[in-house]
């Protein structure tokens, strides 16, 4: 299990390409990438994210253990970039490894519902209107209830 | 101890972190006694249900006893994946 927040951009092919390399008793491999999405009727400068160091790395070291454990994984990997990043940029990646894919598959998805709104993560859009916050969503949060 | 904030809490507060020295009991209290200092704090505590609260960097809720911490945070919620 490896996680790792960072500033730079990250190699998805080498990323992905890695972490399903060596594992024989793995017979499935899931992998999740985020892009910054640029707005239809506000071009999308630039999308800031903020997080709270030490902290978002505890919570994404948690959630992922729980992953492990609920979903029997043989491993998992969540990368996740902070800073300024520009639309069409990848934000983050999760890959799960598990020995079928329904539980490769459930334990991306329930990666991703945790990350959205349990690790501290914040993003702000920047436009030609100014600067905003995105707000989360109430789906998001309610995501979590199917887990 | 440590008082932290995020996103648009800190924009409001004007600074990312300072030190407080407080014999609030739990996060409620802290929460007060920041409301009483300044119009910036008690704006951006003004709608609790819009904030979020780790006390040593773990999440939890207002109600949250300070006995022994080093590190209080308050943001919005989270925005991330």
């Amino acid at each position: 299990m490896r996680v790792s927040v960072q500033e730079t951009p990250f190699d998805l092919g080498r990323e992905s390409a890695e972490f399903a390399a060596g594992r024989s008793d793995m017979g499935a491999v899931v992998t999740f990438t985020g892009i910054v999405r640029d707005l239809p009727d506000d071009p999308l400068e630039a999308m800031e994210i903020e997080h709270y160091p030490g902290m978002t790395e505890a919570a994404l070291h948690d959630i992922a253990s729980q992953a492990m454990a609920r979903f029997s994984l043989g491993d998992a990997l969540v990368i996740h970039r902070y800073g300024r990043l520009a639309p069409g940029e990848m934000i983050m990646m999760v890959a799960t490894a598990a020995p079928h894919r329904n539980d490769a598959f459930a334990g991306a998805s329930f990666l991703m519902d945790y990350l959205k709104s349990r690790a501290p993560f914040w993003k702000r859009e920047i436009t030609a209107q100014g600067a905003a916050w995105v707000a989360a969503k109430s789906e998001d949060e309610d995501a979590l209830a199917r887990w | 101890m440590d008082v932290l904030y995020f996103a648009w809490v800190r924009e409001r507060i004007g600074l990312p972190r300072e030190r407080v020295e407080t014999q609030a009991a739990t996060v409620a209290d802290l929460v007060t006694e920041l409301r009483a200092r300044e119009d910036r704090y008690d704006l951006a505590f003004s709608d609790l249900a819009a904030l979020r609260v780790a006390v040593d960097q773990k999440l939890t809720d207002f109600d949250a006893s300070l006995e022994g911490a080093r590190e209080v945070a308050f943001f919005p919620p989270m925005t991330g994946g």
